[in-house]
């Protein structure tokens, strides 16, 4: 499941919100990339922050193309604001809430809150933790671009993509 | 924010904010002679994020500040072979311009009419202008 960077929806409310986790894992061959081992100090896996802004665009985008049951081509057009405080690390889980701001029929805004599952050390529940704001911008691509031709099947919502709605009970909302 | 006796003073000042945010603009460089696309180097996805920002500026609980589909930023000018002639658009061309955009002041356009600068007729002035005929329709 390549360049899927939530693993599940958890809450859904039409037209209004949308939120999904994904799990850290160290077995993600990319966090022995980032960052390796070097002279200086030992390997430390950390979360990109650049894929945690694809995770809140794939929850965001999401939200976006339910407007429409899925037959717009929603593309992450462009980053408002990104901002992440805290670093994620393996065996931590990241929340994307994301809000639909504004839509119109060139495309949407959202808003979006990052948050990390924190553990407590005794064995009292853990809470979520805010770590960051990511804002995005999407434009619903046949409307805009006029002149451009783009493929009749919707590429943006792939098997990948529905493989999920499903999972939350959400394919309902596709046609 | 209260919008119904702004001044056109009033309206530049929040356009400015709007054009600071959406392209990371510096306030000295937002001047109301100032093009988007050339001195701001607004890209085509910025127009979106602009009208959404406008929108949410100059929205009040009693009056919505919605903007429709090219009401700000009108599209396909050259669909319609009439409008254009040898890269210049003709007086029907100059019309449908002046209709669609009466936001905009086409005195120094008008002088060119090339259509590879019929962007530079989107300037900050041109925002702040429609934001107050729409404020005031």
């Amino acid at each position: 499941m390549r360049w899927m960077w939530i693993d599940r929806i958890i809450d859904f409310e039409e037209g209004r919100r949308l939120s999904a986790i994904k799990n850290v894992s160290l077995a993600e061959e990319h966090l022995h990339d980032h960052f390796p081992a070097d002279e200086h100090s030992d390997a430390q896996p950390v979360m990109p922050a650049s894929l945690m802004i694809e995770g809140m665009a794939q929850t965001a985008g999401i939200l976006v193309g339910t407007l429409n049951r899925f037959r717009e081509k929603v593309i992450l057009a462009k980053i408002v604001s990104a901002k992440i405080d805290t670093d994620v690390t393996p065996g931590q889980t990241i929340r994307y809430d994301a809000e639909l701001e504004s839509n119109h029929a060139a495309g949407a805004a959202t808003n979006g809150i990052v948050s990390r599952w924190v553990f407590n050390s005794d064995s009292t529940p853990g809470e979520w933790e805010r770590i960051g704001e990511i804002n995005l911008l999407f434009s619903h691509i046949d409307q805009n671009f006029s002149g451009l031709d783009f493929p009749k099947e919707n590429f943006v919502f792939s098997d990948n993509f529905k493989m999920i709605l499903r999972a939350a009970g959400l394919d309902r909302l596709a046609d | 924010m209260p919008t119904t006796a702004m001044t056109r003073e009033d309206i530049f000042k929040n356009v400015q904010e709007v054009l600071e945010e959406a392209l990371g603009a510096d306030p000295e460089d937002i001047t109301p002679s100032a093009t988007l696309t050339g001195d701001l180097e607004a890209e085509s996805i910025d127009f979106l994020d602009i009208v959404f920002r406008l929108e949410k500026k100059f929205s009040t609980p009693a009056k919505p500040f919605k903007i429709s589909q090219g009401e700000l930023f009108p599209e396909n000018l050259m669909e319609n072979p009439a409008w254009v002639s040898n890269g210049k658009f003709t007086d029907a061309g100059m019309d449908m311009l002046r209709k669609r955009m009466p936001h905009v002041n086409f005195s120094e356009f008008e002088k060119d009419r090339s259509v590879n600068k019929v962007s530079e007729v989107f300037t900050v002035d041109a925002i702040v202008s429609f934001v107050e005929r729409k404020l005031n329709s």
